[in-house]
């Protein structure tokens, strides 16, 4: 069954296009890698694809559900961690963990259970009734994935899971995205600047440049294209995004002031 | 983690298929909401006694000095009896009104990402907040009322009557906060919000029934503190603070005016929070 199903999506603000035309079909239990220079357009989709912002054309479902239509249906069936820190220092996790729980209506006699169990899944029940801005970058990101996969849902999306985290750590993160889909056939939607990150957990990747889809295939396929006999993924990204008139000219103060910070706030 | 059977209803979350289900819903979440500001608080309660100084002059200072001079014609009211309700309602306005502030910080790490891509109404959201905003502001009632007793002022210790004064500032402070929130959904910004804030406050404090009776303004601004919410709020204060209850207006009127215009900001923010996350 497709997870994510989107049909010449848009998003236009004013006369400019964020996202043209963007069409993918993701299925069950794949992890499906959305990469682009900053400022491509990135975040504009999966916001898009959360039911944060409007699209402004074409047609996006969600685990069957209509992403404008029926966004209460998509938001019961998505988790989201944003780039940007989603937890809320001031409160231990365990808390964090049950506030959202009661938000996504978990039935009052499984949600002890349920936050224990997601808790012992991303190694967190130790510390479980710290508050969150004793803990680690690594920690924080867990606990994130922890809130995020609380009410079991079928499709996650995941806006630059490892900035700012030390290998460790993001190998650890890997890990457990790779146990999700491995568990429970989580559909994983990510975004990402690390092209290892890339190789090491999609099955397959979209090239985001300008808004428009340049590229679309597996890691394989996609070093195939490039005429270069053994090119990397770093390769790839360059041949797809690259735009001698625009280089280095993407991704505005905010985007780079958000991901500064939150790259500050993790290490 | 055990895995949801694929056939269940997604857990246990299938409409319920009342007609009041979508009531029931909005009042839970809202409490949710609620309740995660409250925790918030319990980790940080110093927070509530460094904004008591502020009322506390106030009324030591300013109210005394002014019940000496007898300058502002109250009736059979000592000036500081009369001022007490009014320094109350300052003081929650003064703490609503930079709410705003707080959702701009939320916005900008993050959190209020993950609240928004919940399956919770977003004006669910907003009320939790106000409701917040006013468990908050009960600190102010508190120590106002401490104060109050130490100055000789005649309070009304009828239950029903300080249950009222709850009431009523709880009311308040979610009519100020919502204010607040719907500032920062538009002006997107720490500096805007504090802006607008400051421009706000003093001329809402000064516009109104707070230390002085409307009678004694120029009509124009006769006609602006009858527009001004606080006014109401301080009228149901002084219907209810009091031994002798001092109010203008009817204690329904006041509490109608303030409970219609708070749900009608808090509709209004709902429908514009999403904005904080485009």
């Amino acid at each position: 069954m497709a997870m994510i199903d989107l049909y010449k999506l848009t998003k236009r603000f004013g006369t400019q296009s964020a996202v043209e035309s963007f069409s993918l079909i993701v299925e069950r239990g794949e992890v499906f890698g959305l990469l682009g220079p900053n400022g491509a357009g990135k975040s504009t989709l999966i916001k898009m694809l959360t039911t944060l912002l409007p699209s402004s054309g074409g047609r996006a479902t969600i685990a069957g559900y209509d992403i404008g239509r029926q966004p209460r249906e998509v938001q019961r069936r998505i988790g989201y961690v944003p780039q940007a820190l989603s937890v809320d220092g001031t409160l231990t996790g365990y808390e964090n963990l049950l506030i959202l729980a009661k938000l996504y209506g978990v039935p009052r006699r499984q949600r002890l259970d349920r936050i224990h169990a997601v808790l012992n899944y991303v190694g967190l029940d130790s510390v479980a009734n710290r508050l969150v801005n004793t803990y680690s970058g690594g920690m924080i990101r867990r606990l994130e994935v922890a809130q995020a996969t609380l009410h079991h849902p079928p499709v996650l999306f995941l806006d630059e899971p490892t900035v700012g985290l030390d290998p460790v750590a993001r190998k650890t993160m890997w890990d457990l995205i790779l146990q999700l889909r491995h568990d429970y056939q989580t559909t994983v939607f990510l975004t990402t600047h690390f092209m290892e990150e890339a190789e090491v957990l999609c099955d397959r990747i979209a090239m985001l440049y300008d808004g428009q889809q340049v590229a679309m295939g597996t890691v394989a396929a996609l070093k195939a294209t490039v005429p270069h006999p053994e090119a990397t993924m770093d390769d790839v990204f360059i041949h797809y995004t690259r735009n001698p008139l625009t280089i280095d000219h993407q991704g505005s103060y905010r985007d780079t002031s958000t991901t500064r910070r939150t790259a500050q706030r993790l290490g | 983690m055990t895995r949801q059977p694929r056939a269940a209803p997604l857990n246990g979350w299938a409409s319920r298929g009342r007609i009041t289900a979508p009531i029931e819903e909005f009042i839970v979440k809202a409490l949710v909401a609620a309740e995660l500001e409250i925790r918030k608080l319990r980790h940080d309660p110093i927070q509530l006694f460094t904004r008591a100084v502020q009322p506390v002059l106030w009324l030591t200072i300013f109210g005394q000095v002014f019940t000496q001079v007898r300058g502002i014609p109250t009736g059979n009211l000592s000036y500081i009896d009369f001022m007490t309700p009014g320094i109350l309602a300052q003081s929650v306005l003064f703490m609503s009104i930079f709410t705003g502030l707080v959702v701009i910080w939320e916005k900008d790490l993050g959190i209020l990402h993950k609240l928004m891509v919940s399956p919770a109404p977003k004006s669910a959201l907003v009320l939790g907040k106000a409701i917040g905003a006013g468990v908050r502001s009960l600190s102010q009632l508190v120590i106002i009322y401490i104060v109050a007793v130490l100055m000789g002022v005649e309070l009304n210790w009828n239950p029903l009557a300080v249950l009222g004064v709850v009431t009523v500032v709880m009311l308040g402070a979610m009519l100020f906060s919502t204010f607040s929130l719907i500032v920062a959904c538009w002006a997107q910004t720490h500096e805007r919000v504090m802006g607008v804030g400051q421009l706000m406050m003093m001329p809402l404090f000064f516009a109104s029934n707070a230390i002085y009776p409307i009678q004694v303004m120029p009509k124009w601004l006769q006609v602006v503190s009858q527009l001004n919410p606080l006014t109401y709020m301080v009228d149901a204060l002084r219907n209810l603070m009091l031994v002798e209850p001092a109010g203008t207006y009817s204690l329904g009127m006041s509490l109608g005016i303030l409970g219609a215009v708070a749900a009608g900001l808090i509709a209004l923010c709902g429908h514009l929070y999403p904005r904080l996350v485009r």
